[in-house]
């Protein structure tokens, strides 16, 4: 099994040569499905590159670099990050709805920003370091 | 609504004493993979994003009341001068008077252009620096340490500019590092260049 910290979690599949995987499990780390247009989610199909596809398994490496992500990986290649493209990250502030996300408290109870619309938020960080 | 949100990748217990000293009745979240500073693209803290009660950012990430007065401290005795102190005060109330006036007024608001045209721009560098960091700090928490170390120099490497990446990386290796001789040459290093830009209020 190789770890792969996707945007959104943390996934243990098999895998083959970097990050070919069945589609199945291509879906489950990175949300796109394969159909015959390429790799698909919502109403988007982005192509998959001939090298990128073979019998019954993905590329997701290749897949995701294609979206403009970026993919590294520890020496041994037993793990592997899967990170934002720059252009999304672009996009989604650009459009200056706040990203939404949800962090624990001190406590551990998971808080999610938009839980407060209707409210102002000065959201700030901090740091002991 | 404050929300207060500790960059703290050695977790909840680590930021628990400011937290409980701060007495707050606001959301305290904490952070361990810097979650935040790759979705707000933050550089450091303090810093803060002022969002609306439609959840529109009306003020991009800018420093939330911190100076450089803290570049002319004395580092032996760790102490600023008289002045100093004063300005870095008036300074940091001034922008909590300006976070007092929006809440009640709504000024300081940035219209939608001049918010956007704010925003720092997430480069591929950017966005490969968090990838490594967040794989350094997998490592790291499974034992692997040197490796995690490799990913996380790497990352300050791809995004230079961010303070977080680097003083935490420092941080994990050893408390107190992350203020010590290599953070003062690298602040020594910025030259006329800002630690903390001002926010343009």
């Amino acid at each position: 099994m190789t770890k792969i910290l996707a945007p959104l979690a943390e996934f243990d599949v098999p895998v083959r040569d970097g990050l070919w995987m069945s589609p199945v499990d291509a879906e489950k780390v990175t949300g796109w499905t394969l159909k015959p247009e390429g790799m698909c989610r919502d109403y988007l199909c982005v192509p998959l590159p001939e090298q990128a596809l073979g019998t019954n398994e993905v590329d997701v490496a290749a897949f995701w670099k294609k979206l403009g992500g970026p993919v590294v990986s520890s020496e041994r290649r037993d793990v592997w990050a899967l990170g934002a493209p720059a252009q999304d990250r672009n996009a989604a502030l650009e459009g200056l709805d706040a990203p939404d996300f949800t962090l624990p408290d001190v406590d551990g109870t998971p808080r999610t920003l938009s839980q407060l619309k209707g409210k102002k938020v000065f959201l700030a960080t901090w740091a002991s370091w | 609504m404050v929300v207060a949100v500790a960059e703290e990748s050695r977790g909840a217990d680590h930021a628990r004493p400011w937290i409980e000293q701060a007495k707050s009745d606001y959301w305290q979240l904490i952070d361990t993979e810097h979650r935040l500073e790759d979705l707000y693209n933050l550089v450091n803290v303090p810093q803060a994003i002022w969002i609306d009660e439609q959840g529109k950012i009306v003020r991009p990430p800018e420093t939330a009341g911190s100076t450089d007065h803290f570049r002319g401290m004395d580092l032996k005795t760790r102490t600023m001068s008289p002045k100093a102190q004063e300005e870095r005060l008036a300074a940091r109330q001034a922008y909590m008077d300006a976070v007092r006036a929006w809440v009640t007024t709504g000024k300081h608001a940035l219209p939608e252009d001049e918010a956007r045209a704010n925003l720092p721009k997430v480069t591929p560098e950017i966005a490969a620096a968090h990838a490594h960091f967040r794989l350094g700090l997998w490592l790291r928490a499974n034992g692997r340490a040197a490796e995690g170390d490799l990913q996380m120099a790497e990352a300050s490497r791809l995004h230079p500019d961010s303070w977080s990446l680097w003083r935490q990386a420092a941080d994990l290796d050893e408390v107190g590092k992350a203020s010590g001789p290599a953070f003062w040459k690298r602040v020594q290093d910025l030259g006329e260049r800002p630690y903390y830009p001002p926010p343009k209020l």
